[in-house]
């Protein structure tokens, strides 16, 4: 009895790791079921549609992968879409200043990232030394960068560019690629170095980390630097697939950001999540968007949706942790 | 027993503005010896293993190690020296692995593609060992879990294996039985001795008389921050150390300062 009740709780929390997967899997086929019954179309096999979804994915996947940082230390970055738009504006004037031909590109992608790390920087200060509450801190930068990302934009809302270096980064898989190398990248620092361990040690248990000699208030100033700069990385693909810079490009991915993170398992107390957990929920997400148009549900739909599927993994973590403490 | 103390408090005090908390406090621990350090609350236990662990700098005094006077004010030098603490939070990161608690500060790495990598595989081997070496058996599943997952007893002993670990000669415990039960208590109380005998220096901090007088070779007392008496555990009884803890009443209301 004893043997099949604990062969259970195993099973259950090897259904609660995995469950990301599982979900991404059976949305994948309801939506083909969907499609082929219905249209007699497939929805998988069509190259246009699985472009469509990674690159829907892609965008707010960029500000998950800085948002992983964070919310493992037990943070959290809310000024993440304002400083993506910040950026998109940023790099549309570099590469416009001086008239056509402008800055050369290189010249204003560094420039754009190194603007954006400044509030990533002071996000950092504000809370590892001044130990402001990072709700509080990056809620105050969300207003500081959306009204520089508006100034920065002058009169219109929006500040095109036409340059073609540009838009080749943000045609066809491009950004795909570019968001899956960096994902491979920060992956790899997230769970094979010094950086990595540190930025899990510090969501575990602060004051442990500190007396284990590690330098908590420079590691989390590096954090929220890292995830300004990923910001920064989302605004200039944004520029460079719509030829024009916004202030606002980024508003409605923030909480697509914290979405992704939470649902690939990451918990807010810190301590947990990986970036392959965020790869998994960014592409929940868009897949749940893409596929309520591609059926052809009402839009609005899609956010009951996303949003009852955040409430629903989080519920799952809190029953895995019970399961962890019981067993 | 060798005679030269391994570690030597002289003459230390400190104030933190208008309080003096320990007044002109000496304390010797051999190698191989386990000297208790009891009294009250607010006697000064705490405050004067910070100042042993580094963490604050006596206003006068100091502290030696064989010999050597210690940089006061520097937790990572007398770290380095070879003086571990061991809080009563254990100060482990509780989402890692036993082995990434182990070398947490201090990962191993390895080279892959001519990358540095963390060493996982040698953080594992040295955790079976660690705990082999405490004779404590962990799973091997959960070895590679989260230590949040141990138990309390088993959690202790990591925090104290990691200190053996990284060679302590001096080992500074504050209060290591106050969130266990009473099995853990024991166990806890035998890795102990068992250090002991391997020749390591023990500083305990504890209320419980009960384990002050099951282990410690010698019991120093400190009352309102001063020395109040030292007795070797052997020679002297329950109420006399509880005497000393707090002291005549009666003598203390008429000598007030």
């Amino acid at each position: 009895m004893a043997t099949s009740s604990s062969a259970r709780l195993e099973r259950l929390a090897l259904v609660g790791r995995l469950w990301p997967w599982l979900f991404l899997c059976a949305l994948v086929v309801f939506f083909e079921c969907w499609s082929q019954l219905r249209v007699g179309r497939s929805f998988i096999g069509s190259l246009y549609n699985v472009q469509a979804i990674l690159l829907a994915a892609s965008a707010p996947l960029m500000l998950a992968i800085g948002q992983t940082f964070v919310i493992v230390t037990a943070g959290i970055d809310l000024s993440v879409g304002f400083i993506m738009g910040l950026a998109a504006v940023c790099v549309a004037q570099f590469l416009g200043l001086g008239g056509p031909g402008g800055l050369s590109l290189a010249i204003a992608l560094v420039a754009t990232i190194a603007v954006c790390a400044i509030p990533g920087w002071i996000n950092g200060m504000l809370i590892a030394r001044l130990g402001v509450p990072a709700f509080i801190g990056t809620l105050g930068m969300y207003g500081v960068a959306r009204g520089a990302g508006f100034l920065a934009a002058g009169s219109g809302m929006t500040v095109p560019v036409d340059h073609a270096g540009l838009a080749w980064i943000g045609t066809g898989w491009t950004p795909v690629v570019i968001t899956g190398g960096l994902l491979a990248a920060m992956h790899f620092v997230l769970s094979q170095t010094r950086f990595g361990q540190y930025t899990y040690a510090i969501g575990g248990n602060q004051q442990s980390a500190a007396r284990a000699g590690i330098d908590v208030r420079r590691h989390l100033v590096k954090v929220y630097m890292l995830c300004a700069a990923f910001a920064a990385c989302g605004g200039i693909l944004y520029t460079a697939r719509y030829s024009a810079g916004a202030a606002n490009a980024g508003e409605s991915l923030l909480l697509d950001s914290i979405a992704a993170v939470v649902i690939g398992g990451a918990s807010l107390f810190g301590g947990t999540g990986n970036l392959v957990g965020s790869l998994i929920g960014s592409l929940i997400i868009a897949v749940i968007q893409f596929g309520l148009i591609f059926i052809d549900v009402n839009a609005f739909w899609q956010f009951i949706a996303v949003g009852a599927v955040i409430v629903l993994s989080v519920l799952i973590d809190q029953a895995k942790d019970k399961l962890g403490a019981g067993s | 027993m060798i005679d030269t103390p391994l570690l030597e408090v002289r003459g230390v005090s400190i104030r933190f503005g208008g309080v003096q908390a320990l007044r002109n406090v000496d304390l010797g621990v051999r190698a191989g010896e386990v000297v208790a350090l009891a009294g009250d609350n607010g006697a000064g236990k705490s405050t004067l293993i910070k100042i042993v662990s580094g963490v604050y700098t006596p206003t006068a005094g100091e502290v030696r190690l064989r010999g050597e006077p210690l940089v006061a004010g520097d937790p990572q030098a007398v770290r380095a020296r070879g003086i571990e603490t061991i809080y009563q939070d254990l100060a482990l990161a509780d989402n890692l692995d036993v082995g990434s608690n182990i070398f947490l500060g201090r990962e191993p790495m390895r080279r892959l593609l001519g990358m540095p990598v963390i060493d996982r595989a040698r953080m594992r081997a040295v955790a079976g060992e660690v705990l082999q070496q405490l004779d404590i058996h962990v799973p091997e599943h959960r070895l590679a879990g989260p230590v949040r997952m141990l138990s309390g007893g088993q959690r202790q002993a990591i925090a104290i294996g990691r200190a053996i670990w990284w060679n302590a000669k001096l080992l500074i415990m504050d209060e290591p039985t106050a969130a266990l039960g009473v099995p853990e208590q024991r166990s806890v109380m035998a890795l102990i001795r068992r250090l002991r005998d391997e020749g390591v220096a023990i500083l305990l901090v504890s209320h419980s008389l009960h384990d002050i007088f099951g282990v410690a070779d010698r019991i120093v007392v400190l009352r309102r921050g001063e020395l109040a008496g030292e007795r070797v555990t052997a020679q002297t009884d329950g109420d006399e150390i509880v005497r000393l803890m707090v002291g005549d009443t009666y003598a203390d209301t008429r000598r007030a300062h």
